[in-house]
């Protein structure tokens, strides 16, 4: 396509753009379409996508609305940002819900044939904003979609009705056109999306193509923006989402460990993606097995670990309560299992599409008896391939179920990801037990681990299960101080993990007015929010936690070197008390539990407010 | 291995662990049976891995001197499929009770017959809880009395067999602990079966239920109430084998004589005759023997020839081509 190139453009440094719509609009299409352009262009990025748990919610109510997230930039971003530069509201319903989120002065895209009165009605409007005033203070493009688009694909051979359903790519190329974007890997794309159904193919192609001429034509903006590549960190990168870094994470810890994997799984979201992410990659020594249940899932998966394989099971907050019972018993029989949660909003079905990070509890105390294990969490989306690597290596070095805590945010969103050199990968070895001399199923290594004799080995044929373990032989025992032994044996295992991490190493100021703690995915919002209280001259650290349990040893000495801590969370303060209960440390809450991330904002705001509060007084100086 | 096959004994499939049972239970008989079995079986002891549930019968591995998973209640089918589909190589064996698989473990049995996992599944079935110390079982009769029913039960008991035909269960079998000779003989043909075998062994309970089997199952009642099932013989039964089954109107069966009673046929694609025969309770015969037992492909060959059939499309394992997959872009040195 030739494009008469703008006149003039205007370079900035980075641009928050959200798309919004009815779940059938196709919103998450067009924003994952706009990120892997981003993502190509060499832009940093961060990705919120945000959507109803119901399919197709009635259409045009503010129920229904699906709407997704970018920033992206010229520099390093850590987060999907607090407030769009640039809204597209495909309807009534998305201006309704997003409108307040719009930065003042920013774009916004609407599209005026859907403003009719049925649908104002629908959507909750008492009149209508297009002509009310609730627009002012905005940058406003009204944009028939309906009779642009139906008229650029006239001729293409599709009905009216999949003519319509092309509005999400006419946004699309209007928004490329906005950021002055690269249309060809994109038409490269849409070809190979709909190769199956040429018509189709070639009516998105040109509703693309019309929004960007569009732009051009109407001069939406003076100067449309350019935000140059970012300087990253030299190498090969990619785009992507925390479930599918956590799935590669798991074929690779196969790969690495020589081990077979066995994923065991039952669909529910946030976390199904994973499961149809490794069907993909079995001839990677993956079986990938869909349940009947939540229970059918992790059992099988203690069947596969006692078998020699390595079992995972994934799930979220109300498939880990099931799994509660099985938990305990690979506590028991003390063997390799890797339990991903990918956290959403509760208690019970609670908010199903939305993020939160209250199942720490649940993840690190939530199961009958002493009854420990090691919790691990994620921080971002690419940092769900090392942590699940980390889960599974711990799992199989220590014969121990390890939990991996993921959330709603970080397994749909997204950013780009330098690839790691195979040969930088950790590599593990299962040990397995072959030698008959000796031999106890419950005799420990250093670490502490257990002998890890699988079926098919001759001459170690032995039994084992959930009822109290003989300390040596493993023989069912009911003996009153054995229990006790091995109650503090199992923990003490667990706590000997830490000993083997490296030195907590705080970001930024590593002594300070403020640390910060955080865990999972809160990375983002807490690292730009420090980034910019520092630059208020305020001396903050941060320490974002990937070990929850253990926890590191040297924790308590680390934070000792702050005035204050802060330990912001998407719940009413699990880690505070967590760390108050297991090392005495007192840490102020932000809580937010919304079913959303934290802003940017929210973060700074109280970290400037602690550090006012916490400041030395006028005698402590002197 | 090189090292010629020694010949297994009973003694070799025995553990040191001291058996646990109640006194006269009828466990010990099924134990030995299948102590006795495994030796001809030709499987080395290595590769034989009994997994069980929660209950009394769910001992049982511990006996053997094989693997063995003792798990947690209900859920040994799930766990036996984790195994299974872990190493195909092995015999994998499920032993369980009325309450384990059929209660709380209802669906994973299910499940284990529907996907026809290459498993042996022995049901103990006492029609009662035994570890718990007497509560009434989905197999207990209706208006049984219970230390949890002591009004009797108000719900209808499950039929296993016709649970399991309904489950989808490619082997079907039902037999007696008290009748060494029957038993060993279904237990060798669930043995030698490729896929789900399912076998329901009536088994006495003498301290919570016992004589739940007595009126059918004696020695000396069975022949007159018990329909002993082999393939390619007509379905007849009595002392004198002169009461047969037939297909009468309306769609039914129906006693007769003898002479022209239905032909069993276990290996029927279909599962009506196998069902029929599986509803009959008294006053009609039950059942007695392999009910069906057909062929069909097995969850752990068909998901192996899905990875093969993968490699072979998608060629060799490169882990590095993989993380580099989909849209990738370089940022230089220069430009940083």
């Amino acid at each position: 396509m030739s494009v008469p190139a703008p006149r003039s453009q205007q370079a900035i440094q980075h641009a928050v753009v959200r798309f919004a719509g009815d779940s059938g609009d196709g919103m998450q299409l067009t924003g994952t379409e706009f990120t892997r352009e981003a993502a190509l262009h060499g832009n940093d990025l961060a990705t919120f996508p945000d959507y109803p748990a119901e399919i197709r919610a009635p259409a045009g109510t503010t129920a229904g609305v699906s709407g997704y997230q970018i920033q992206f930039a010229a520099h390093e971003v850590f987060s999907p940002g607090d407030q769009p530069d640039t809204l597209v509201a495909m309807n009534p319903a998305a201006l309704k819900v997003h409108l307040q989120d719009l930065k003042r002065g920013g774009l916004l895209i609407v599209n005026d044939a859907a403003f009719e009165k049925g649908d104002l009605e629908r959507a909750g409007w008492k009149s209508n904003p297009l002509s009310d005033g609730s627009l002012e203070g905005y940058r406003v493009i009204r944009i028939n979609f309906e009779k642009l688009v139906t008229q650029a694909v006239e001729g293409a051979g599709v009905s009216a009705k999949d003519a319509s359903r092309c509005k999400n790519f006419f946004a699309l190329g209007l928004v490329f056109w906005i950021y002055s974007r690269e249309t060809e890997r994109e038409e490269i794309a849409i070809r190979a999306r709909f190769a199956k159904k040429p018509e189709l193919a070639e009516a998105n192609l040109r509703a693309f193509r019309a929004g960007y001429n569009y732009g051009e034509t109407i001069e939406a903006l003076d100067a449309p923006f350019t935000i140059p590549p970012a300087k990253l960190k030299p190498g090969k990168y990619r785009n992507i989402t925390g479930n599918s870094a956590l799935a590669l994470g798991l074929v690779a810890a196969g790969q690495q460990s020589g081990l077979r994997l066995f994923f065991g799984s039952y669909p529910i979201t946030p976390a199904s993606d994973i499961l149809h992410e490794l069907s993909r990659y079995r001839r990677y020594d993956v079986t990938t097995f869909q349940a009947e249940d939540e229970i059918a899932a992790i059992a099988a998966a203690i069947g596969s670990s006692f078998t020699g394989s390595l079992g995972i099971t994934a799930s979220s907050g109300p498939g880990l309560a099931l799994k509660t019972e099985a938990m305990g018993l690979a506590v028991m029989t003390e063997l390799p299992l890797v339990i991903i949660n990918v956290q959403r909003g509760g208690p019970s079905t609670g908010l199903p599409t939305k993020t939160e990070q209250s199942d720490l509890f649940q993840a690190v105390y939530g199961r009958n008896g002493e009854c420990p294990l090691a919790v691990i969490a994620s921080r971002s989306p690419a940092d769900c391939f090392e942590t699940a690597l980390e889960a599974c290596r711990i799992a199989v070095e220590y014969r121990t179920p390890v939990i991996m805590l993921s959330d709603g945010s970080l397994a749909n969103g997204s950013e780009p990801w330098l690839l790691p050199r195979v040969e930088d990968l950790p590599k593990f070895s299962p040990n397995f037990a072959t030698d008959p001399a000796g031999f106890h199923p419950y005799k420990r290594d250093e670490k502490m681990a257990r002998a890890w004799a699988i079926p098919g080995t001759p001459g170690l044929e032995h039994r084992i299960g959930g009822l109290e373990k003989d300390a040596l032989t493993g023989n069912i025992s009911y003996d009153a101080l054995n229990h006790e032994k091995m109650v503090r044996t199992r923990a003490e295992k667990i706590r000997r993990i830490a000993d083997a991490f490296p030195k907590t190493q705080p970001y930024f100021d590593d002594k300070g007015d403020v640390l910060v703690i955080g865990w999972g995915g809160t990375y983002g919002s807490i690292t730009q929010a420090v980034i910019e209280a520092r630059a208020s001259g305020i001396r903050v650290g941060h320490v974002h936690l990937r070990h929850i349990f253990p926890l590191p040893n040297d924790l308590s000495d680390v934070a000792a070197r702050y005035r204050a801590i802060l330990i912001p969370e998407l719940n009413t303060g699990q880690l505070r008390l967590h760390l108050r209960g297991q090392i005495g440390l007192e840490g102020i809450g932000l809580n937010k539990i919304q079913g959303k991330p934290f802003h940017v904002a929210e973060v700074r705001s109280a970290i400037e407010s602690l550090a006012r509060r916490s400041a030395p007084s006028a005698k402590e100086i002197a | 291995m090189t090292a010629p096959l020694l010949k297994l004994t009973k003694k070799d499939f025995t553990s040191d662990q001291e058996v646990r049972w109640c006194p006269g239970c009828a466990d010990f008989a099924i134990l030995a049976a299948v102590q006795k079995l495994m030796p001809e079986l030709n499987v080395p002891r290595e590769k034989v891995v009994f997994v069980s549930g929660i209950g009394c019968s769910s001992r049982f591995p511990y006996y053997m001197n094989t693997y063995g998973f003792h798990g947690i209640h209900g859920r040994a089918p799930a766990i036996a499929t984790g195994v299974k589909m872990a190493n195909p190589d092995l015999q994998v064996w499920v032993v369980t009770g009325d309450g384990d698989s059929l209660s709380i473990g209802g669906n994973h049995l299910i499940h284990a017959l529907r996907r026809n996992v290459d498993l042996k599944i022995l049901l103990f079935d006492n029609r009662i809880y035994g570890l718990t110390k007497g509560q009434a079982s989905p197999t207990s009769e209706l208006g049984k009395k219970t230390k949890s029913s002591p009004l009797g039960t108000v719900d209808r008991p499950f039929n296993p067999l016709t649970l399991v035909l309904g489950a989808g269960a490619t082997f079907v079998a039902r037999t007696v602990a008290n009748d060494m000779a029957h038993m060993t003989q279904v237990l060798r043909r669930a043995a030698a079966h490729k896929g789900s075998a399912f076998v329901e062994i009536w088994q006495n309970c003498p301290v919570f239920n016992d004589g739940a089997f007595e009126q059918w199952a004696e020695k000396d009642v069975r022949d007159d109430s018990l329909v002993k099932l082999e393939h390619g013989k007509p379905l007849v039964w009595g002392k004198n084998k002169d009461k047969g089954l037939r297909i009468g109107g309306n769609f039914s069966l129906e006693m007769g004589s003898a002479e022209g009673a239905v032909v069993h046929d276990e290996k029927r694609e279909d599962v009506t005759l196998a069902l029929a025969l599986s509803a009959l309770e008294p006053p009609w015969p039950q059942a007695f023997g392999v009910l069906r037992a057909v062929e069909k492909p097995t969850l752990e060959v068909l998901a192996r020839e899905q990875e093969k059939a993968a490699a072979a499309m998608k060629g060799p394992k490169d882990l590095a081509a993989l993380l580099q997959s989909g849209d990738t872009w370089e940022v230089g040195t220069g430009e940083a």
